[in-house]
């Protein structure tokens, strides 16, 4: 019975790491950029696959792919926002116009990232193999590349929200989060804050992603479902926090690993309720202000 | 645009008669072709009606869609198809009703997220259903021949436009136009907003629904991935923001010419359409942000300018 119960929440708490580090990604890219990118998924598709492309072609371990994965991501990011959602942010009215507008225009963005992946890779689904031998935690038994995914989800996470509360850049983008206009009048360069945090948001995606590829396979239309995910956690944990991405991604993930226990076809309308519930008892979210 | 022109009217019952008349003169490829044209019209038309003047983008078109499509599934055998119809469109419209109740609350975002998150959990819901209590996926849907299928969707789409075009004219028409510009503005001026915009999400659910019904009957076999495809969600938004949302007219024409892209491009080449799909979805929106009609209309009025001279 214990060992059922460790079983669920474990296995719980190891998804909830993955939810939690992609969804500080959107948090970001939402809470100060203004970019409800509906194509979060897609760059965890992206990792995912170069990293399994990576490791069929030339035989790499994952946690090296990452130094080669994070960067492109970083970069695509990046000149995503300086071209397109800059220019979106320029001829649009109103934030709120902005917000509709650059919404539209990254589920644009989804279509062609998932077709250009559909052209690379087909549709079949792929997966290698990675530290697949267990580790016993309390007689609950796991593969050892669920816990790395676990300590590199979390360890990201830390760094991250060191960096945003330690360095002059981390000050700038909370600076910039709060009220672009005032930061941009203190001497911030807004443009360039609001492009590194989309950059950000879609190396934590892409980290992600590699990160889903150790130890689960993927297709080229993994990413809508993990998107979905992602809005639920931010919208729980409030946009823009770390600390409430990181409590609700792992609140999703023992929920998640509780009702596939219990009606794996469920896991997806559990979600969903728990959302609908959120958005009416508090619309902010557990650490939003 | 509040007003057709005599002109206009004309032009419209003219390709009405025309496209009425369409089983006598054109091939059966070319029947089959055009119903899929009007289908996107009627989905679009539908879409512009609650989102057009709000500003707040429903990505629900497919659920309502596919509460029509498993209508007919599950009801086609017994029922005759005008009832088939009657019931889809009213399914559609309960849920509107209730999701619009539960959400239209909601800021922006939020709504267009809840709204797509729906087809998603439908599809859910309809799949566990039918796998744990009928042990099936899908289902086989009453097949109809393809004019009376093209006279039905021509009919649905007929009712629509008029209805659309008698409620931008109402005082509900004005009301939401006001919610808008400015929802807070419009509350204080006696509107009841949510009542107001759960009204006609409805009804343009209603007809999405409708729309729905029949076409399933072309399909003949569907499943809760075939009648909850996301796909059905992005076209209107993608045809109302390529042809303009202010008209009548743009949203037709975006219909008409992503359904002759489909027809020539999605059966042979699937990912390049889907590409190419989202290139026109971000290029539009950064370039074309009145969509196609926009940009004929700021042409004709910068030419009229600049016969005044000194705006």
């Amino acid at each position: 019975m214990i060992v059922a119960i460790l079983d669920v929440v474990v296995a719980g708490l190891l998804l909830g790491g993955i939810y939690a580090l992609i969804s500080v990604g959107l948090s970001l890219q939402y809470g100060v950029a203004r970019v409800f990118n509906v194509a979060h998924g897609e760059f965890m598709m992206l990792g995912a696959l170069s990293t399994w492309t990576l490791n069929q072609a030339f035989g790499m371990n994952p946690i090296f792919a990452m130094a080669i994965c994070g960067p492109i991501a970083f970069v695509i990011g990046y000149v995503l926002h300086r071209t397109l959602f800059k220019r979106l942010r320029r001829i649009s009215p109103s934030i709120g116009a902005f917000e509709g507008s650059s919404m539209l225009a990254s589920f644009g963005l989804l279509f062609i990232i998932q077709n250009v992946a559909n052209l690379i890779w087909g549709t079949q689904t792929k997966a290698y193999t990675f530290m697949t031998y267990p580790v016993s935690i309390f007689g609950a038994l796991f593969a050892a590349n669920r816990l790395v995914t676990l300590a590199f989800a979390v360890a990201f996470g830390i760094v991250f929200y060191l960096f945003l509360a330690r360095t002059r850049l981390g000050k700038a983008i909370r600076a910039a989060a709060q009220d672009p206009s005032t930061a941009a009048l203190m001497g911030v360069n807004i443009n360039q804050v609001l492009a590194l945090c989309f950059g950000f948001g879609a190396l934590m995606a892409g980290l992600g992603g590699l990160l889903v590829s150790m130890s689960y396979p993927m297709q080229t239309t993994m990413g809508l479902e993990y998107t979905i995910i992602t809005i639920i956690v931010v919208a729980l944990g409030g946009m823009g926090s770390i600390p409430g991405s990181f409590i609700g991604g792992f609140s999703l993930g023992l929920i998640g690993s509780i009702v596939t226990k219990i009606e794996p076809g469920l896991s997806l309308a559990a979600y969903y309720l728990l959302f609908m519930l959120l958005l009416w008892i508090k619309p902010t979210g557990i650490m939003g202000k | 645009m509040n007003r057709f022109s005599p002109y206009s009217f004309g032009l419209a019952v003219l390709v009405v008669i025309l496209l009425a008349l369409l089983p006598l003169y054109g091939s059966p490829y070319t029947v089959i072709l055009v119903t899929s044209i009007i289908m996107y019209a009627a989905l679009t038309v539908s879409w512009v009606m609650f989102s057009g003047p709000t500003g707040n983008v429903s990505l629900a078109p497919a659920a309502f869609m596919g509460m029509g499509i498993y209508t007919a599934a599950s009801l086609g055998k017994f029922l005759p198809l005008p009832l088939v119809i009657v019931v889809g469109a009213a399914a559609s419209l309960l849920l509107a009703l209730l999701v619009g109740a539960l959400t239209l609350r909601l800021k922006g975002l939020y709504f267009s997220i809840f709204t797509f998150g729906l087809v998603l959990l439908l599809r859910q819901l309809v799949l566990w259903y039918e796998v744990t209590f009928t042990h099936t996926r899908g289902r086989f849907v009453v097949v109809i021949d393809n004019t009376t299928i093209f006279y039905v969707m021509l009919a649905i789409f007929v009712v629509l436009l008029v209805t659309a075009y008698l409620l931008r004219r109402s005082k509900y028409g004005a009301a939401l136009e006001a919610i808008g510009e400015d929802e807070e503005a419009a509350a204080h001026a006696g509107v009841n907003v949510t009542a107001i915009k759960t009204i006609i999400f409805g009804v343009s659910a209603l007809f999405m629904g409708a729309t729905g019904a029949i076409m399933a009957t072309k399909w003949t076999y569907i499943d809760p991935y075939i009648a909850f495809d996301p796909f059905f969600s992005f076209m209107p938004v993608l045809m109302a923001v390529f042809g303009g949302m202010a008209t009548f007219v743009g949203p037709i024409i975006g219909a008409a010419v992503f359904g002759l892209l489909e027809e020539l491009l999605l059966t042979q080449f699937p990912f390049y359409y889907m590409l190419m799909f989202g290139i026109i979805l971000v290029v539009a929106i950064t370039y074309l942000p009145n969509g196609l009609t926009g940009l004929v209309m700021k042409w004709k009025k910068g030419g009229r300018t600049a016969n005044h001279a000194n705006p």
